[in-house]
């Protein structure tokens, strides 16, 4: 992409308190890449709110990716009755940044198969060192 | 033990249920007492797959819960009792015994006021509030557990500006 050119939105981030802008940062400096990703923030907002507003974004950018945080938390709640509306639409629930990173650096046009292999990355990127001695 | 809160939250299951309230209570069921999701299987579907799998939910009409509010209380293992809105929370302080209500998050809507981060009212909402307290509930806000209880009368005064 040319320097300066709007980068192609490819997926939202949504999460509790500012977990999607946080995560968007540690995207953005680790990869230059943040601007393809789209963050949800959606404290004050009751469950019919948040769904209507990640309905109202994805259709606005033409996404149909959402990667949120817990898979108990409001905004899975939201996205996962927005896929019951909308055909199409790929929910990635716990999402961390390892799998963002993957995402947004996959070169991939295909974004429901770039989130695939995101969520395999996210999944396996989870490692323990050390412990009881 | 018995059903360790009771909680009304327009969000119903969400993380803040299931993990800050679930994990630290070591809760074992959630009794989900909403007229909708008692209707609907997909929206039970839903929410089941909120919660771990240790964690069991119930799920029934206010009508309904009225008369199963004593056998969720007499259970071994802790519970949490959530409604979407106050109006399904007095039917369960006015007949089935419910004594303790924590407000937990009434989100933004029109014509709501904000009185904390998560909690905002209309007037006919304060009032409401008001009557669960004459029925003889303790009312108060608090999100997390970590948090202050806030009273009923400094949650109804309390302004927050967004």
């Amino acid at each position: 992409m040319s320097e300066g050119a709007p980068e192609v939105k490819r997926a939202l981030v949504a999460g509790h308190a500012d977990f999607a802008a946080g995560l968007l940062s540690a995207v953005e400096m680790i990869s230059g890449r943040g601007g393809v990703l789209i963050p949800i923030q959606v404290t004050g907002l009751c469950g019919g709110d948040i769904e209507a507003l990640l309905k109202r974004t994805l259709e606005e950018h033409g996404v149909r990716v959402i990667f949120t945080d817990l898979q108990a938390g409001s905004c899975t709640m939201a996205a996962r009755r927005v896929q019951r509306e909308v055909a199409g639409v790929v929910l990635v629930a716990g999402a961390n940044l390892p799998m963002l990173l993957d995402f947004v650096l996959s070169r991939d046009d295909d974004v429901v198969a770039a989130a695939m292999s995101a969520a395999d990355k996210g999944r396996g990127s989870v490692n323990v060192f050390g412990g009881p001695a | 033990m018995t059903l360790v809160l009771n909680r009304i939250d327009d969000r119903l299951i969400h993380g803040q249920v299931v993990v800050g309230w679930g994990q630290p209570l070591d809760v074992r069921f959630i009794v989900l007492v909403d007229d909708t999701v008692a209707g609907s299987d997909w929206e039970q579907e839903l929410y089941r797959m909120g919660v771990p799998p240790e964690m069991e939910v119930r799920f029934h009409s206010a009508d309904d819960a009225v008369h199963h509010l004593d056998a969720y209380r007499a259970q071994a293992e802790p519970g949490i009792l959530v409604t979407g809105d106050i109006a399904t929370m007095r039917k369960l302080v006015a007949s089935a015994g419910v004594r303790e209500v924590n407000v937990g998050g009434i989100h933004h809507r029109a014509g709501r006021v904000q009185h904390l981060r998560y909690v905002f009212l209309t007037a006919a909402e304060q009032e409401s509030l008001r009557e669960l307290a004459s029925l003889g509930a303790v009312v108060t806000a608090q999100d997390v557990p970590a948090a202050r209880a806030v009273p009923l009368e400094e949650l109804l005064t309390s302004r927050e500006v967004a």
